[in-house]
């Protein structure tokens, strides 16, 4: 298959970008999206050019490490997925793609498409746990939960971190990523005892840290890898506003 | 006849050990621990859990990782589960069922002591899990949920659908991130150890460079703890991470860290197989599908060939004419035989020419009969992501046909030698999870790897290094100004120069897939005295050319993947050249180590116990002469070692 691939490039934090275009001729469609950078970086090496950096790791969906706006979307054109799981056979033949690195104040650029998102990080150390010491828990099954709450538990967590909610809302808010560590830890018993505080703390920080505020658009759990929904944020508005303590 | 080397094992029953041994450790006291530093390199199951936890102790701890995040680590792309011996399903298990299967599982060529108190921890594992919020699986009633893995008979894994190993870091790293948030740990992140620093053999501290402005940076400790997992790498094509590397272990091991058994390689039997020349990495399909799939090739050629054609489907060959080799070969264990024995069973298939697939480097693993008898949203709920994964790999339908796997380079039991302490022989420095060989002999048990890490990060070494830390009360910290850090400091910055100066213009990509290929076919599945000689020159030879034709751009002062990996490269080089050497020393089979010179008739390993029934240990003797090898005596003193059958 043959692609024009439009790159942003950029040397550094407070450089300032551009779009560099390439031809990409002979990729196979079983070439995952990485791959065929992969296959680009290595051409670039043979003619003595500076490689596009990336961030990537596990390069099967769970690691939440890469991250391209593809085409205008978070992860490319399919639903469900990171971009390590985009394979070149989604593509036309011939057609041109525009790979972008996340666009958020909170998310600068380190270099190319690579993007800084320790924002994240400092968001659930503002309460993002539970706070139990090793060696103090009780035997397991000391408290049953039952299957609906653990699986409702389970879908929120599902979260990788990787910022695509951040990089497709038009607030560049994070709400969905706070959402879903609030939502999980609130439902289960395990975790009341500091859910107000935890949500407040959380929201407080994510405001500190320049992300925006939540409109309910909702594209964030269009383009959410993991399917996370808005279903979250509700229960987060609610642990924000209502939750005792 | 070389040196022998002391575990420190201790004395008394095997039930009684680590108890015994525990009582007799130092601590160290609340108001000293504030002026003691500790170093965690890496941030998966096992370093994020011991810095958590020495962070909760109250120690002053630094952690290092590669990503942007601690929590991009490797280990969450565990899918399957966790094992403990909770005996929360009343099948009779119990800690020493689980001791029993994994050092069974493990060929008899891991720790006795080791394993034993690796089960009688697990099942705190558990409770400290949930009481973290991790949302593992339950039934209706809100009990916690088992399924079964290879190699045991019993039903003890706790799984997290197929998240397991990302649910379980998510909780340990939200401990990490409270311990940040009070102070006593710091995370250092984009930043990649480069050497260890060392002062009359005991571990001061580390050098790193920073992979965003390319400055190297001296960290001084009274202790190092390296959690930096496995080096499957090696082989290029793995299930492994991108950025899983060898390099600390090796650097570690150039400053006096023995390695140990580096050649005890696992080979994950259910991979999706290679499909190109460009492709970068393999994606496991977790075990626990084992437990519902049936694998099988075609009986006859004809079909085999009529497959290949696309002349028929799968689904088109009738139940009679399917060989559901694990179920023939092995009735009592079936398809969930262990890991090694499943990945064998399905290269002596293909090299009979049953294999299937566009290469023939593939089997079948079936889950129809399951959906049929269950419904597809039962499967859907347990296995729905891994058969998405499946999909947009292959760009085929698994619920209609089924899956092709095939087995794939996924974990290695080789590590650094430790103590039963999870001290290495250099003083003060620890390895601990994968980066350690201790736990898993010659073949690990699915859903252990998460077990070992959290075992090692919350309840074995935060006990051990206080009982080192206790001897350094009232020691400065190190100062970084001192010879032995600016001698680490040039040296680094001398490697790096040196790899920037290669002037080829081949990609470092190319040589690694090189040298991946040839380690895969002469030191992979099956090895051989010839194969394994023969990879010396081999891989001295790519080196060679490595050095002259590969090229570095871009600039060290900034983000330069092309030079990381050069680095990375290098380190490969040497273990590979390490895991070599061993697999030829070891003249037998035993686990995942397969020597064709040492087999049974009907084609299983065969043990050697009166040669090799020890740890090999290599010391680093410089880079011109052979490693030193050391050996640790693996003696079994209340276990009966058996013939390892699973029929």
């Amino acid at each position: 298959m043959f692609f024009i691939l439009k790159v942003w490039r950029q040397a550094g934090p407070r450089s300032r970008g551009h779009f560099q275009l390439f031809d990409m001729d002979g990729i196979s469609g079983d070439t995952s999206f990485l791959e065929m950078l992969d296959i680009l970086n290595n051409r670039l090496v043979s003619q003595g050019k500076e490689t596009i950096a990336f961030d990537h790791d596990c390069r099967e969906g769970i690691c939440g490490a890469c991250g391209l706006y593809i085409n205008g979307r978070p992860h490319g054109p399919d639903d469900g997925i990171t971009t390590c799981q985009l394979y070149m056979r989604r593509f036309r033949d011939g057609s041109v793609i525009t790979v972008e690195p996340w666009r958020s104040a909170a998310f600068p650029v380190i270099k190319d498409l690579m993007v800084e998102r320790k924002a994240f990080d400092k968001i659930l150390q503002a309460g993002g746990f539970i706070s139990a010491n090793t060696g103090s828990a009780p035997e397991a099954h000391t408290t049953l939960i039952a299957r609906k709450v653990a699986e409702e538990s389970m879908d929120a967590s599902a979260c990788i971190g990787c910022g695509a909610c951040v990089a497709t809302c038009k607030n560049r808010s994070a709400m969905l990523f706070v959402a879903s560590r609030v939502s999980s830890l609130a439902l289960l018993p395990q975790g009341k005892p500091e859910a107000a505080r935890r949500a407040r703390a959380m929201v407080a920080k994510m405001d500190e840290l320049g992300f925006g505020s939540c409109t309910n658009i909702g594209s964030c759990q269009m383009e959410c890898p993991k399917n996370i929904t808005i279903t979250h944020i509700a229960r987060l508005n609610r642990e924000f506003l209502y939750r005792p303590g | 006849m070389s040196a022998i080397l002391d575990a420190k094992i201790p004395e008394g029953p095997l039930e009684k050990k680590w108890t015994i041994h525990k009582e007799s450790l130092k601590t160290v006291s609340p108001a000293n621990r504030k002026k003691m530093h500790i170093i965690v390199v890496g941030t998966g199951l096992a370093g994020a859990s011991a810095a958590a936890a020495l962070g909760e102790q109250g120690y002053r701890v630094n952690v290092f990782c590669m990503s942007d995040s601690p929590r991009r680590a490797h280990s969450v792309s565990a899918q399957g589960g966790i094992n403990a011996a909770k005996n929360y399903r009343n099948d009779n298990d119990s800690v020493r069922r689980l001791f029993l299967d994994t050092l069974q599982g493990g060929d008899y060529r891991s720790r006795e002591a080791n394993v034993y108190r690796l089960a009688q921890v697990s099942n705190a594992i558990i409770d400290h899990c949930v009481a973290l919020g991790v949302p593992f699986a339950r039934d209706y009633a809100g009990y916690l949920d088992n399924r079964s893995f290879g190699g045991a008979q019993v039903s003890r894994t706790f799984y997290a659908r197929g998240q397991t190993g990302q649910q379980l870091l998510l909780a340990v790293y939200s401990s990490l991130n409270r311990q940040v948030a009070a102070g006593n740990v710091t995370v250092h992140s984009r930043e990649q150890m480069m050497d260890l620093v060392t002062e009359n053999g005991q571990a001061r501290g580390i050098m790193t460079r920073d992979m965003v402005t390319g400055r190297i940076n001296a960290y001084p400790a009274h202790a190092v703890v390296l959690a930096t997992g496995g080096y499957g790498n090696v082989y290029y094509l793995s299930t492994n991470a991108k950025h899983s590397n060898g390099s600390a272990l090796v650097q570690c091991w150039k400053k006096g860290a023995f390695f140990a058994n580096p050649s005890f390689v696992q080979i994950h039997p259910t991979c999706i197989p290679v499909h190109g020349e460009y492709q970068s990495k393999l994606t496991l399909m977790s075990e626990s599908l084992r437990n519902e799939g049936r694998i099988w090739v075609p009986t006859r050629k004809e079909d085999v060939l009529a497959l290949r054609e696309g002349k028929i489907k799968p689904s088109d060959i009738p139940e009679e004419r399917r060989d559901y080799y694990l179920e023939r070969r092995y009735p009592s264990y079936g398809n969930l035989v262990p890991r090694d024995v499943a990945s064998r069973a399905a290269r002596e298939r293909c090299d009979a020419g049953f294999g299937v697939g566009k290469t023939g480097r593939a089997v079948f693993l079936d889950l129809s009969g399951a959906i049929a008898k269950d419904g597809k949203a039962c499967i859907e709920s347990k296995y729905g992501n891994l058969f998405q994964i499946y999909e947009k790999i292959t760009g085929d339908d698994p619920w209609k046909e089924p899956m092709q796997i095939y087995p794939a380079i996924h974990y290695t039991m080789g590590g650094l030698w430790v103590d039963y302490n999870l001290m290495t022989t250099v003083k003060g420095l620890y390895a601990i999870g994968e980066a350690n060989f201790s736990d898993h002999g010659a073949n690990r048990l699915g859903a252990s790897a998460l077990m070992q890490g959290l075992a090692d990060g919350l309840f074995i070494l935060p006990y051990t290094i206080s009982d080192y830390l206790a001897g350094k009360i009232g020691e400065p910290c190190p100062d970084t100004a001192t010879p032995p850090f600016v001698q680490v400091r040039g040296d680094v910055q001398k490697r790096i120069d040196r790899i920037m100066a290669l002037k080829g213009n081949v990609p470092v990509d190319v040589f690694h897939r090189e040298l991946g290929n040839m380690m895969w076919e002469h030191a992979g599945i099956a090895k051989s005295a010839e194969g394994l000689s023969s990879l010396i020159s081999r891989l001295g030879a790519l080196e060679e050319r490595f050095r002259n034709e590969a090229g570095i751009t871009g600039s060290q002062a900034t983000v330069n993947q092309e030079l990381e990996k050069a680095i990375h490269l290098e380190d490969y080089f040497t273990l590979a050249g390490l895991m070599v050497q061993d697999a030829l020393h070891r003249e037998e089979s035993c686990g995942s180590h397969f020597r064709i010179e040492s087999q049974t008739k009907d084609g299983e390993t065969l043990r050697d116990d009166d040669r090799f029934q020890y740890v090999a240990a290599w010391e680093y003797k410089g880079q011109a002469e052979a490693p030193l090898l050391y050996r640790e005596p693996l003696v079994y003193e209340e276990t009966r070692m058996t013939e390892r059958k699973y029929i």
